[in-house]
This record gives C-alpha cells, sequence and structure tokens, in this order.
C-alpha cells in the first residue's frame, strides 16, 4: 500500500494529476463539452504511458470535468455537464444576488469533499458495493427512476402542477427516437433529424441557457450583480458555511457514491437526489431555490462522489458504472489490463496506485479548482454584455453541435431553447423537463425488461413488488409523497384548532 | 479577443487543407489525422476494436487516428449522416452487420443498406452462449433440456433487439425446437450486468465476453466453423450438432464522394493493420475473430449475409 503511495506521488504522476484536473475543470466548464468527451480524446496520448500514469491521468481529467460543469450553472443558470443539472438550482440565485464568488467556492470545497468520500469508497469497500450494482435489476431501475421522478416536487419551485406538467412534458420527450428496448422509431414524424432522439446534453443547453441569453439582451442592467470591493475567494467565509453543512455533504455524497456504483444512473441523478434530501432535511425549505448555499454543496458533493462510486463497477466487474468509465475500461483493456474481481489482488499496486492517484487529484482539485473559478467568475462579471452574449450563443451550437457531431442536435437545442423561453414566461422551469428526459428513458427500459421477465415467469407483480431492493425504494417514494401531505393536514388540523379557541 | 488574428489563422489553416487536398491525388495515404467514428457510445465490442486499430494506425503510418462517438437511434445517427460527410477519406465511419441490413428495413431511418460505400469488414464477434461461472447448465445439452421442459421460462439477456445476439436466439430457439426469452439491453456491459446479477439464466453475448469476464462467467458454445483459439475447451454449435455460424461484423464504411482509388488505399490500410501480428494477438486474446473482407469481396459477401439476415429477421416478425 505505501509502495503504491509513493508511486503515486512520482513527480510525473503528480504533474499528470495536476495537468489532468485543470484540462477537466476547463473542458467540464464548456456546456456540451462533457467528461466523457475530454476523456476520449486524450486516451491515445495515454498509450505511450506506464498504466498506472494513464489511469491517473485519465481519472483527473474525469473528476475536473465533473466539478467544471457547476460554473456554467452557477454563472449561466446552465449546467455545463448533466451533473450539476440541480446545482443551477440554488447556484445561479446565489450569482443572481452578487454571491456568484461564494457559490463557486463553496462548489470546489463541496467537490473536493464529495470526491474524497466517493475515493473512500472504492479504497475501502469496493469488492461488497461491485455487489450492489449486480443486486439493482431491472425492477429496481424502473423503481429508482419513478423515486427521481418524486423529486419534481421538490425542483417545481412553488407550482406544484406546473411542474408535473413540465415533468410529463419531459417524459414526452424521452419517448422520441429509437424506443429504449425495442429499437422501434416512434414520433419522428417522418424526419430523420428526430432518429437519434432528443439528446439530453443538447436538450439541456437549449432549455436553460437561450432563456437566459434571450433575458440577457431584453433586460437591461447588469447580468449578476456585484459587490463593490474585490473579496477574494471568500474561502474563509465558505469554509466556515460547508464545515457547517457538514452533515449535508457527507450524506450527499454517500447517496453520490452508492448511484455511481448503479451502471446507467450517473451524476445527473445523483447530484438530484442528493439535493431533493437536503431540501428533505432542512428546517427552512423554503431558503431551496433562492438561492441556499446547502443546494449547492449537495449537488456538488453528490456528483463528485459519483466518481470513486463509478469506478467500482469499473474494476471489480468490467462493467463501467458511467459513459467516462466506459470509455477509460477500453484504455485498459488496450494497455492490456484484465479487470475483474481478482484485480484487487492480482493487480493490487496498479489498482492502488490508481486509487491514490486519484485522491491526490482530488486533493489538487482545490488550488486549481479555486483559480480556475475565480478567473471563470472575473470573466463573467467583466465582459461587457455586448460581447457576452454573442460567446454564450457561440458556445450554446458548438456544444450541442459536439456531443455527437451532429448538426441536427443544434436545431433541436434551439427549438427547445424557444419552448423554454415561452414556457419560462408561464412559470414552468427547465428543471421538471429534464428530469423527465432523463428518468423516462430510464423508467421505460426498466419496465420494459421487467414485464418481459415476469410475462414469461408468469409474475408480473412478483418481478416489480417481490424484491427487497424494490420494497425499499417503493417504501421511499411513498414516504417522499406522504410525508409533506400529512404535515400539511397536521398543520391544518392546528391551525382550524386555534382559530377555535 | 480581436478578430484579425483569427482570420489569419483561419485562412492559412484553408490554404493548408486546400495544398493537402491537391497533393492527395498522387501521395501515399495517410498524409494526416483520420477521424475515425464510431456509431455507438464508448466501452463497446466497435470501440474497443477500434481503439486497438488506432495504436496500430499509429505504429505502421505516424499518424493518428481520432476516434470520436455519434451515437443515437442504434447507430443510426451516425449512419445516416455518413454521406454528408468530407469526401477526402479522411473520415472514415465504422459499420455493423446486421444493424447497417435490419434497421433500413424496419423504418425510415435516414440511410439505404446500398447507400454505404462499404470498404472493408476487419472482424467478428462470434455469438455465444454465456452463463455464470456457478450456473446449474454445464453443456448445452442442459440448457436445452431446461427450455424443453419449461417453455418461455428460460431467460436470455441481449445486447439490443435487431442484433446479432437478438437474430442468433431466434435462430437457435428454431434449431433446438425450444422457445426461450430474450430481454434485450442497451450494450453488452448492462447484458453482462444482468447476467452476474442473476436476473437471466443466461445470455446470447458474444466470444469477447468469455475473454473479458472470464473469472466469472462460462460460455456454453460458440458459433464458429471451427473452435476459437482463445477457448480452445467450448465446442462450436456445429461439433453439437446445430448449424449456426454467426456474429456481429464490423468494418469500415466511407461516404460515397470518396473516389474509387483513396476508398482502395484506405481498405489496404485497414487490411495491413489486420495483417499486424500485435494486432492479431491482442484481438484474438480478447475473444474477437478476424476477418479480411477487403474492398472488391465486399459485394458478394453482403449478398450473402443480407439474405441470411432478412430471412431469420422475417420469421422473428421483425420485418415484413
Amino acid at each position: 500500500m505505501l509502495e503504491s503511495l509513493i508511486q503515486a506521488l512520482t513527480p510525473f504522476n503528480l504533474l499528470l494529476a495536476l495537468g489532468g484536473v485543470i484540462a477537466g475543470t476547463i473542458i467540464g466548464s464548456l456546456p456540451g463539452l462533457t467528461a466523457t468527451m475530454a476523456v476520449a480524446v486524450l486516451v491515445p496520448i495515454t498509450f505511450t504511458m506506464p498504466v498506472t500514469s494513464a489511469l491517473i491521468m485519465l481519472g483527473a481529467i474525469y473528476t475536473g470535468a465533473i466539478y467544471g460543469g457547476a460554473y456554467a450553472a452557477i454563472l449561466l443558470n446552465t449546467p455545463g455537464t448533466p451533473s450539476a443539472i440541480a446545482t443551477t438550482l440554488d447556484g445561479y440565485p446565489m450569482a443572481k444576488r452578487g454571491d456568484g464568488d461564494l457559490a463557486v467556492t463553496l462548489a470546489c470545497i463541496a467537490s473536493v469533499a464529495g470526491g474524497l468520500i466517493g475515493a473512500c469508497f472504492l479504497l475501502l469497500l469496493s469488492p461488497p458495493l461491485a455487489k450492489v450494482a449486480l443486486a439493482f435489476g431491472p425492477a429496481e431501475y424502473f423503481w429508482l427512476a419513478l423515486f427521481g421522478l418524486t423529486l419534481i416536487a421538490a425542483l417545481s419551485q412553488g407550482n406544484l402542477i406546473k411542474g408535473l406538467i413540465g415533468g410529463c412534458f419531459g417524459l414526452l420527450l424521452a419517448c422520441v427516437g429509437s424506443a429504449a428496448v425495442s429499437g422501434d422509431i416512434r414520433f419522428t414524424f417522418g424526419s430523420t433529424t428526430l432518429v437519434g432522439g432528443i439528446e439530453t446534453v443538447s436538450a439541456l443547453i437549449g432549455l436553460y441557457c437561450i432563456p437566459v441569453m434571450i433575458d440577457l439582451v431584453a433586460v437591461p442592467g447588469r447580468h449578476l450583480q456585484v459587490a463593490g470591493e474585490q473579496r477574494g475567494f471568500r474561502l474563509a467565509e465558505a469554509l466556515k458555511i460547508s464545515w457547517a453543512g457538514k452533515f449535508n455533504l457527507i450524506r450527499s455524497s454517500i447517496i453520490g457514491a452508492f448511484v455511481g456504483i448503479l451502471p446507467g444512473a450517473g451524476g445527473s441523478i445523483a447530484g438530484l437526489i442528493a439535493y431533493g434530501e437536503a431540501r428533505r432535511a432542512s428546517p427552512d425549505r423554503s431558503r431551496f431555490g433562492e438561492g441556499a448555499a446547502e443546494g449547492v454543496q449537495a449537488t456538488e458533493s453528490a456528483n463528485n462522489a459519483t466518481v470513486g462510486g463509478g469506478f467500482i463497477p469499473t474494476l471489480v466487474l468490467g462493467i463501467p458504472g458511467t459513459p467516462p468509465d466506459a470509455v477509460i475500461l477500453g484504455a485498459l483493456l488496450v494497455h492490456g489490463l484484465r479487470v475483474g474481481p481478482d484485480m484487487f489482488t492480482s493487480e493490487s499496486s496498479i489498482v492502488y496506485t490508481f486509487i491514490f492517484g486519484l485522491f491526490i487529484a482530488t486533493f489538487l482539485m482545490l488550488p486549481a479548482g479555486l483559480l480556475v473559478g475565480r478567473y471563470a467568475y472575473r470573466f463573467i462579471i467583466a465582459v461587457p454584455k455586448g460581447l457576452l452574449v454573442p460567446t454564450i450563443a457561440f458556445m450554446t451550437i458548438i456544444g450541442s453541435y459536439s456531443i455527437r457531431n451532429s448538426v441536427s442536435d443544434v436545431f433541436i437545442m434551439i427549438v427547445m431553447g424557444v419552448i423554454s423561453w415561452v414556457l419560462n414566461r408561464f412559470g414552468f422551469s427547465p428543471s421538471p423537463i429534464v428530469l423527465g428526459l432523463i428518468l423516462g428513458r430510464i423508467a421505460e427500459e426498466g419496465f420494459v425488461q421487467s414485464w418481459t421477465i415476469g410475462s414469461a415467469m408468469g409474475n408480473v407483480a412478483g418481478v416489480f413488488f417481490g424484491r427487497p431492493i424494490s420494497m425499499v425504494i417503493i417504501a421511499f417514494i411513498l414516504l417522499g409523497m406522504l410525508l409533506p401531505l400529512a404535515a400539511t393536514w397536521k398543520n391544518r388540523n392546528r391551525y382550524q384548532k386555534e382559530v377555535v379557541s | 479577443m480581436s478578430a484579425t488574428p483569427m482570420v489569419k489563422a483561419l485562412a492559412s489553416f484553408v490554404m493548408m487543407t486546400s495544398l493537402l487536398l491537391s497533393g492527395l491525388a498522387h501521395a501515399e495515404y495517410p498524409e494526416k489525422p483520420v477521424s475515425y467514428v464510431i456509431p455507438f457510445g464508448p466501452g463497446g465490442e466497435s470501440d474497443i476494436a477500434a481503439r486497438y486499430q488506432q495504436k496500430i494506425f499509429k505504429k505502421l503510418y505516424r499518424q493518428d487516428m481520432v476516434i470520436s462517438y455519434k451515437p443515437g437511434g442504434g447507430g443510426a445517427v451516425g449512419w445516416s449522416q455518413l454521406n454528408g460527410m468530407q469526401g477526402d477519406g479522411y473520415s472514415i465511419m465504422g459499420v455493423n452487420l446486421p444493424h447497417i441490413i435490419i434497421k433500413p428495413l424496419q423504418s425510415n431511418v435516414g440511410f439505404k443498406t446500398e447507400g454505404l460505400a462499404l470498404l472493408h469488414m476487419f472482424h467478428y464477434t462470434p455469438d455465444a452462449i454465456v452463463v455464470p461461472k456457478d450456473s446449474p447448465f454445464n453443456t448445452l445439452a442442459d440448457l436445452v433440456a431446461f427450455a424443453k421442459e419449461n417453455p418461455g421460462r428460460l431467460l436470455f439477456s441481449g445486447s439490443g433487439k435487431g442484433t446479432a445476439n437478438h437474430l442468433t436466439q431466434v435462430r437457435f430457439d428454431e434449431l433446438a425446437g425450444i422457445k426461450s426469452t430474450y430481454i434485450s439491453f442497451k450494450g453488452t456491459g448492462k447484458a453482462v450486468a444482468a447476467l452476474l446479477g442473476e436476473q437471466v439464466q443466461a445470455e446470447w453475448g458474444f466470444t469477447t465476453i468469455g475473454a473479458k469476464h472470464e473469472d466469472q462467467v462460462r460460455l456454453l458454445a460458440v458459433a464458429t466453423e471451427e473452435r476459437h483459439p482463445r477457448f480452445p475447451d467450448v465446442p462450436t454449435f456445429k461439433e453439437l450438432g446445430y448449424d449456426l455460424v454467426s456474429g456481429a461484423y464490423r468494418g469500415i464504411a466511407v461516404p460515397q464522394s470518396v473516389p474509387e482509388d483513396v476508398r482502395r488505399q484506405i481498405s489496404d490500410a485497414i487490411s495491413a493493420i489486420n495483417h499486424d501480428q500485435e494486432f492479431r494477438q491482442e484481438m484474438e486474446n480478447d475473444g474477437f475473430a478476424l476477418l479480411d473482407i477487403s474492398y472488391d469481396k465486399m459485394d458478394g459477401f453482403m449478398r450473402q449475409k443480407t439474405l441470411e439476415y432478412t430471412e431469420t429477421a422475417r420469421r422473428a416478425g421483425l420485418i415484413k
């Protein structure tokens, strides 16, 4: 173990970790350039390196990119990667009121904390936790997606009915293109543009970024409030807030690590669930959505914890936990490394060197992230609107195009953006739509597969309701939906009693 | 940011590109990096094979092969845009069988099988029945016997519908006179997870799964002509009396606008990679089976495969 730590600390590996984190942070901060893409492009460079260095660099880029997604979320209300969706909810209101610098620093600290906790899971609990990944069958994914959909209540910011309508719209969007399981082409209206479906990242860019851009042009005055004097990183203040929110950070990181273990779930869902739970646990829920630091902390710690979590099935089972893991797994094969349950014993020096490398990269994210974040913040507040708007417009097009080099995705992004702007006028927020879009596919896949299995076994109800993990998730769904109702009912009773007495 | 340096940079870039293009006719291929598009997400068989090619391409030609992904519609997003790409021979795309044959027959997916300029089929992943290491099925006969006693209750996971895994399941059910249930998953990774998590009893997968998850799974039979060198102890379906040789075939296609001589050069380059000893060793060790269907032999190969696949797909009710 000590040997592995020393190996991870060689100057070359340290340099790779630092370079990787910085490169990842910058790539992740640009909407449309995702962690997957960053890792995929840089894989060939690693072919000439020793395999541990290659892993350290790829892991560092991945970690950095997940954190980098927070900048655009906070400063432009546009998630830089899908993992940062829930960061917009409180990050942008914070920036609006002049606390953008604080939000960026808080996100950095939360990301480091989440990354470290995720890496601890990877170091200490990999083989047993890989079993969790396998215990999740189609029915469990179906219920997990439904649980995610109950978060619409937390995300709809005031108006539940509008949130539900938005969620349904998102579910409809998820049906466009080739069907999740059968591959049937549907709702394309004869257009081949829609055969590939509504790509999540380009939809995100349209739904979030276009309305912000239109408002930038339509509303006079500055984009973000700025305090008169320079306040530096506001590190001491952020550390104090982070310490006060330590339970939130730990809870969110554990959620993130667990969701990361599940192949096909990923950072976006981890962030949303952690956000929902933070809101549920908070004594004062009304501050959520208005710029609550806890919201940013929950999402950013959870999504970085998925990095360590996602490596668990990747290394133990050879089944990638997240899309960037899939690229890294491919690179490992080309390096001639066999992953599998025995890897933690037979190739232990490589595995542990990599895990320590991931720890180091996560630590380095603190100084690197603070610096890059400060630069991003200063850029957004200093650039005049006349230049900011075209720059963002350019970014949205490049971003939605580059996700799969497809002009169709650019058109879809623009259409989504216009729809979102109109809906915003009527008080609909984009988050429930995105939730429906992402979770609809997972729910459909799980449902059709469970139904097929259930019909074949002649026991559909048993497949859906009879499995222990499913039952636990169903219980969570019921609790999540009934507790607020019960609370309302209790309050009303008390109120009536008070009126009577 | 001032505009002038941008414009200058752009102008010099355009000049360089046109110089390169004009030199192409009598130059050796490749002269610059090649963009290689995989119409699926990362981590699957197409991606891993391409990563092996990438390494050897660099070794043989001292040029980069840049891999990118264009997933969506089971490959349709990529293939429908292929002919719109630059026809200089520096944009190539992976193609998969049976996908490019079955998809256009199912619905309008924006491309036609005949519309793709196919250059070279360089490998295939033979279909195989995969079971967990501790499965009660020790031989193919055990599995068939179970299926005969419990019609419909033998659950197979597999990657996608209308794919190699799925069509082979349909054909094997016919050959063995059994009825099994096929559960489609998104990609091999999830199909393996379902197998290891015992959501299903067996998987219609590829030999590559047997190599990648060696410690956790066994192969009951493989759909090759002769035993695969990586699995000398696993019988072929043919040996066991089932006439089944199948798999997912992978190759390269280019936009229709690529001139004839450049197509040949690319086909030769892919072939040269296939003949590299290091490449052969790595691919076979991973469970792939190499092929060398060059540009000249493509028509005959496609005719035969189209016949095979459409017949099965029609019987399975996937196409009309």
